[in-house]
Formats: structure tokens, sequence, C-alpha cells
């Protein structure tokens, strides 16, 4: 039921996101769902005149993936979002906060999928 | 030039709520500003693994007490889209009227804390008082002045009768006669433009760039507005963007201060095209599938991403908050300003942490 989404892969995504960049789309926001098995659907969502586009990305949890952050410096909240939450590492994100942005030190359970442990927070 | 780390918050006078940020100054000038979150994230989002689908419109409403009509609007519109649900004309231009009197008290309260945070404090007061008229409507009309809980899939649970939306318009054409008596005080006065004109300018290439929302990105010339979606009752009323292309702290409260005569406006054209008939269809079942929904909150844009498989609790609630999307054109903002103008450029966004913290 998601109009105009493009699958895109590990390997592509950074370029798709450049192209989104280079059409004058303006970065919404993306949304982390946890999908079992260790897999998660990331779907990028972009503006352009109030009509969405989206790229879904599915990635092994265990997996870094690239960042955005330096395509659209905008990435870098919801992507330090997603570490906290999810326990995805972001692979060049321009302000890495270790999992701090929401949780603290003493926190071992990553919020958005239970019985996972948390990595440990960047000192 | 030795560099100083100045932290700004999470306790501050401008700010009811706590943002912290780690502000980097040579000789009293900001060269770099960090934010920090954290403080009060209240994890809404996992709510939904334990609270069904209809139980969440009450935490979504939550998710921000100025805007909570527009999240549940937002929310529900979502799920009625989903379970193809076809709601009632009358409940759209209802759910119209409510939404667009948030956006009017949610305006009010920013123009009197922006005027109180640049030292103002008679002007704060008014716009605080002609607020109270909205918020009374509000209560009238709902029972509550600020989470209101009209929203239900498929429609809403409050109607208004004859009496009532006569009442609405005669109090709103009274809170806009004393918007427009006070109008010159905020949109001239030298103390005003002092410290907002030229103070925080985002341009256009940096608003587009940093994903900004809402009056921050049309205070920057950008006519980007979710309201041009056309949902609720929005085919049918004559409505565009409010844009003013200067980019600094003027231009976006210059956007809110005529985008609050223009809710006004919108209440009255609602009101006048109220259609007779239901206000809720019927609802069955359990939502299966997954829907981006968009509506135009008081601080910008809103988007919801939900996901549900046919169970009556969702797979996913994932809520993009503007105040979220307004930090990192924040971060543009601050580099190069006075360390005595960052309350009035951080004020400008009108941040909501509630949101923010979801």
């Amino acid at each position: 039921m998601i109009e105009n989404q493009i699958d895109v892969t590990l390997e592509s995504l950074v370029g798709e996101v450049s192209k989104m960049k280079s059409d004058g789309q303006r970065m919404v926001t993306f949304s982390c769902t946890n999908i079992g098995d260790g897999k998660a659907d990331i779907i990028y969502h972009f503006d352009k005149n109030e009509v969405l586009t989206n790229l879904r990305l599915t990635v092994d949890m265990d997996k870094p993936v690239p960042s955005i952050s330096g395509v659209y410096f905008a990435a870098l909240l919801i992507e330090n979002e997603i570490q906290d939450q999810f326990d995805i590492k972001f692979e060049g994100l321009v302000l890495d906060f270790g999992r701090k942005l929401y949780l603290d030190d003493e926190v071992t359970i990553i919020p958005m999928c239970n019985n996972t442990k948390a990595m440990k927070p960047k000192k | 030039m030795a560099r100083t780390i100045i932290p700004f918050g999470p306790q501050h006078p401008v700010l009811p709520e706590p943002l912290h940020v780690k502000l980097v100054v040579e000789d009293e000038i900001v060269q770099e500003a960090i934010p920090a979150l954290g403080y009060v994230h209240r994890g809404l989002e996992k709510l939904a693994e334990i609270r069904d689908y209809h139980q969440m419109i009450q935490v979504v409403e939550r998710v921000c007490g100025i805007c909570s009509n527009i999240h549940s609007m937002c929310y529900c519109q979502g799920i009625e889209e989903i379970m193809g649900i076809e709601v009632p004309r009358r409940a759209e231009y209802l759910r119209t009227i409510w939404s667009e009197l948030h956006r009017m008290h949610s305006h009010l309260l920013w123009l009197g804390l922006f005027a109180d945070a640049f030292g103002f404090e008679a002007l704060f007061m008014q716009f605080w008082r002609i607020r109270e008229r909205i918020m009374d409507i509000n209560e009238a009309t709902t029972g509550s002045r600020v989470i209101t809980s009209v929203n239900v899939v498929g429609g809403v649970r409050q109607d208004l009768t004859p009496e009532m939306c006569s009442w609405i318009l005669s109090e709103v054409d009274t809170a806009v006669k004393e918007i427009k008596e006070i109008q010159n005080t905020i949109l001239s006065d030298y103390t005003v433009c002092a410290r907002t004109k030229g103070v925080g300018v985002l341009t256009k290439e940096q608003a587009y760039d940093f994903g900004a929302a809402g009056p921050t990105l049309r205070g920057s010339g950008v006519a980007s507005d979710m309201r041009l979606l056309k949902y609720a009752a929005f085919d049918k009323i004559d409505f565009e963007p409010i844009v003013e292309p200067d980019g600094d702290c003027y231009a976006r409260s210059t956007v809110r201060f005529r985008e609050t005569l223009q809710s006004a406006d919108l209440v009255k054209q609602a009101i006048a095209g109220l259609p007779q008939g239901d206000i809720a269809a019927p609802c069955k079942g359990n939502p299966e599938g997954e829907i981006i929904t968009r509506v135009e909150q008081p601080r910008g844009e809103c988007l919801y991403y939900i996901k549900g498989s046919g169970k009556k609790f969702l797979d996913r609630v994932r809520i993009r908050t503007p105040t979220f999307a307004n930090i990192p054109p924040l971060l543009a903002m601050l580099p190069n300003c006075e360390l005595a103008d960052v309350p009035v450029i951080i004020l400008s966004i009108d941040p909501c942490i509630s949101c923010t913290e979801r």
C-alpha cells in the first residue's frame, strides 16, 4: 500500500540517496521495523512537491548499514535513534552518539527488539 | 581566540522542557552547536506492542499536548486508509475545525513565549489572554482544553450544534479582532525587529537540505504545507501556504502570526461548509498492511508510518514529529550568532520536546 517505492540494497543505498538529493528531494525521515529472523526493514522517505518517494532496504540487524548522513546531514539524528532502538549500526555517521542519544549507559536491553543485548556504549 | 563550551539547557528559562545544546563559543560568538536529547524520552512507539490499535489513539494524543488532536487525526486517517473505512464528510469537517483551532492556540502560545524570550512580557500576556478564547472553545465543544480526545477510527465522537457553531464563529471573530490590535507591536515594534531581523538566518537551500518542516521551512521561502495533500476537508477549503522569504527569526514569527489569522479563516470556512450527516463510520476487524500518512501540525509536517498484520496490536507505529526534523536546521542557524541571541533562535523553531521525546 506504499506508493512510489523503490527497493534498494546495502550497495546501492548511498547512490540512490544521492540521486534523490540531485533530484531536489527533501529527506523527511526513515522508518525502521523489526520484521523477525534478525532482519529489519528501513524505509527512507523523501518529499518533493508533497509527493513521497520511498526507498526500502531490508537488512540483517547484525550487519552495519552505510550512513546517509554524509549526503543528508539531517539523517544523523534518525540513524542515531535507530542505533539506540534497534541496535543497527551505521557506518560513517557524521556525529555518532554511541547508543546514547536516548539511552543511558546502564541500559542493556534494546528497546524495540526484546531479548536483545545492547552493544556497549562508547566511552 | 580561546574556545569555550557553554551548556545551554537542559534547564533554561525560555525552555519549559529539557533540551540541551553544547555551544562552542569564541568571544561570545557561537562557532558550533551540538544537541543532546533523551532527558524525558517516553518510548510511546513501543506501547503499540501492548495497546491495541484503538487504545493507541489515547497514546498518540499524548505525544504532544499542544497538537494532540492533529496527532490522533493523523493516526486515525492512517488506520482508516489501511482498513478501507470511508469517513463521513461531516466528521472530516469537524476534524478540520478542531485541528485549525489547535493550530490557533499553539501559535498564540508560541507568539506569547517568543515575546517573553526577548523580554516583552506585556505582549506575552496579551497573546495568552487571546489564546484563552480558543481554549474555552475546546473545553466547551470537547470537554477538555488540551487533550480533546474527539478522534476515533472512522470519524469523531463529538458533534457541534448550530448554537455551538455560532458561538465559535463569534469567539473566533473576537480573537481575530484582538490579534489584529497587537499586529503592529509584534510585526513593527523597534525592539521586536531589533531582536529578530537578520538573526538566525536559514537560507532556502539550507532549509531544504537540512530537512526543515513547517513554519521553519516556510519562513525560508519554501511553499511546503501538508494541507496541500487535501486530507480531511481541505479538498473543499480555499487554502494557500503562507511563505516568508527572509529565513530569519522575524520571518518565522511572521509566518506563525499570519497562520493564526489564516486558521481563523479556515475554521470559518469549515463551519460554513459543515454538511449534515453521521459523524462516524463503523469499524470492524483489524488493520492489515502498511501506510504512510502525513498532516500539517502547528510546528510542521508530521509523518506516521503504521504497519499491521491483521491483529489488534500493530506491528509498528513510527512517528516523525516536526521538532525532531527542525533540530538539524537549528544547528545550521546557530553558528556565527551572538550568545545573547541563542534563546531567541532556539525558540524560533517552536521546539516541542514532548513531541521530540515521544
